[in-house]
């Protein structure tokens, strides 16, 4: 076979083409997807809890993760000032994941627990009352908008139905009461002080 | 890994490089019916056409080198399924040694910090610099970077204390946090003896405030807030009650903060950090906020020494 067939031939390039490429693929990606350590809930893992999954959907509309890496890598710099780095387990869950590709603020992957509940509140509102030097926008909208739980509810059936996230039935028929009327504040709150919790923070 | 990803993964890395070689020398030989160089494919548009010379040596080289480098690579680093490579070495192992290569040389000096009384170490220019670091970047984001606080956030660099100020009453701060417990007594009083009380609050540190208000508020402080806040407002370090015969308030010390305050109550917290830091660190971080109060420290004692 010469080459100036394949050259002539464009229908046959196209598959050589699309052959050669997926080479990468199934070798980098297809077996990420049947790995327990990518696949399998670290130990401690536990799916989001309804206000907690309200959260993060406040948190990609708001575009969060444009400025927030949720991804510790594992060099001493990044331990010592965020935590222990991030585990494949530990995304299970997050769909789409936040990890981010740029940090404009700091990472978010352990800050569950590092600071109060009124801390975030009054950062959130206007983080130049807390630190004086940022350059993050206020979310004042955050303390008015309230939650609707049948959307939230309805939200996590989904997950549960086509994405396999354990949510038991009973979880989510109570969600919907849970939730519902608590400030978009109260939940994004309640998402960042969940977030890396699983894993000890020691490093 | 499963043996057969592991397998899958090796197998087809190696069999794409081979196919690499095979590829570079299937189109760089030359094939009976070609003729010798200079010659063109035979395409021709408007005229011009195309030589179908073989590729340079040196760029064929450059493949060649390019499958040595990789074939190296994958020989010493992991990268062939569960292959752990010659080297030994993962990302894991690497952040390991960075640790540990850090922590040999500044685990000798918190040593020595740590050995030394508080009081003594706030004095030490060199603890000082590594605690304004560690100050910086663990407390700031609260007590602000002169640690004089914020509405919510206690100052502690006026030497008034919540929970004490003695080297371990602030060492223990800092390890195990603290988790204020002040209720709220909204159900409990109507409005009117809320805005009593609140009186009779602002005028404890030396504020004017009508005559009635204060007899009435006197008499609920008495009920509800006297338990903690001591008869005369004092407070008490043991259960972080504030003080409040100073005009030194963390939520704020108008009628309406005061009044917030009394009815919703305050759970003020302050993460522990024993498990973030380390006992070492929290010692030279103790020593960093003692000596932020300093100059109050020394006028008191001073002051003391007068009397």
């Amino acid at each position: 076979m010469d080459h100036s067939v394949i050259e002539k031939n464009i229908g046959l390039m196209a598959v050589l083409i699309a052959l050669v490429i997926s080479v990468a693929g199934l070798v980098q990606i297809v077996p990420l997807m049947f790995l327990s350590e990518t696949t399998e809930p670290l130990e401690g893992v536990e799916p989001y809890a309804p206000l907690e999954f309200a959260g993060r959907d406040i948190y990609v509309r708001e575009g969060c993760y444009n400025c927030h890496s949720q991804m510790i890598r594992p060099f001493r710099a990044e331990t010592e000032r965020y935590g222990h780095y991030s585990l494949a387990g530990e995304f299970v869950y997050d769909r789409p994941f936040q990890w981010g590709s740029k940090r404009t603020g700091p990472d978010l992957a352990r800050v569950g627990g590092l600071y109060t509940d009124l801390w975030h509140e009054i950062h959130l509102l206007n983080p130049r009352d807390v630190v004086p030097e940022s350059n993050m926008p206020a979310y004042p909208w955050l303390a008015d908008r309230t939650i609707n739980g049948e959307q939230i509810a309805g939200r996590m059936r989904a997950q549960q139905r086509w994405l396999n996230v354990p949510y038991s039935d009973e979880q989510i028929e109570s969600a919907a009461e849970e939730v519902d009327g608590k400030t978009e504040m109260e939940a994004i709150i309640a998402y960042l002080q969940a977030l890396g919790t699983a894993v000890e923070r020691n490093r | 890994m499963s043996a057969f990803w592991s397998w899958w993964i090796t197998l087809i890395a190696l069999a794409n490089i081979l196919a690499c070689v095979w590829l570079i020398r299937w189109t760089a030989r030359k094939r009976p019916d070609e003729k010798p160089s200079h010659e063109t494919t035979g395409h021709e548009w408007d005229g011009l056409t195309e030589l179908n010379n073989p590729m340079p040596r040196w760029w064929l080289w450059l493949f060649y080198i390019s499958i040595v480098f990789g074939l190296i690579y994958l020989l010493l680093y992991p990268g062939l399924g569960r292959y752990e490579g010659l080297l030994g070495w993962s990302q894991y192992s690497a952040w390991e040694e960075e640790v540990e290569s850090m922590e040999e040389r500044t685990a000798p000096l918190f040593a020595e910090f740590a050995e030394r009384p508080i009081p003594e170490l706030a004095r030490n220019d060199e603890a000082m610099q590594t605690g304004r670091r560690l100050f910086g970047n663990n407390c700031a984001v609260c007590h602000g970077a002169d640690g004089g606080g914020r509405t919510g956030f206690p100052n502690i660099a006026n030497n008034y204390w919540q929970w004490g100020g003695e080297p371990e009453e602030i060492y223990v701060s800092i390890l195990n946090g603290r988790q204020a417990m002040m209720p709220g007594f909204g159900g409990a009083m109507d409005d009117d003896a809320v805005e009593a009380t609140a009186a009779y609050v602002f005028h404890l540190s030396g504020r004017e405030v009508p005559e009635d208000l204060i007899s009435r508020g006197e008499e609920h402080f008495g009920n509800y807030c006297a338990a903690c806040h001591g008869p005369g407002g004092e407070g008490n370090k043991a259960l972080g009650a504030p003080n409040l015969t100073r005009d030194e308030w963390t939520y704020g010390g108008g009628m309406d903060s005061i009044m917030t305050t009394i009815r919703e109550g305050r759970q003020g917290r302050m993460p522990a950090q024993k498990d973030l830091l380390g006992e070492d660190r929290i010692h030279v971080l103790t020593a960093y906020v003692y000596s932020l109060s300093m100059d109050q420290r020394n006028e008191q004692d001073d002051e003391d020494d007068a009397e």
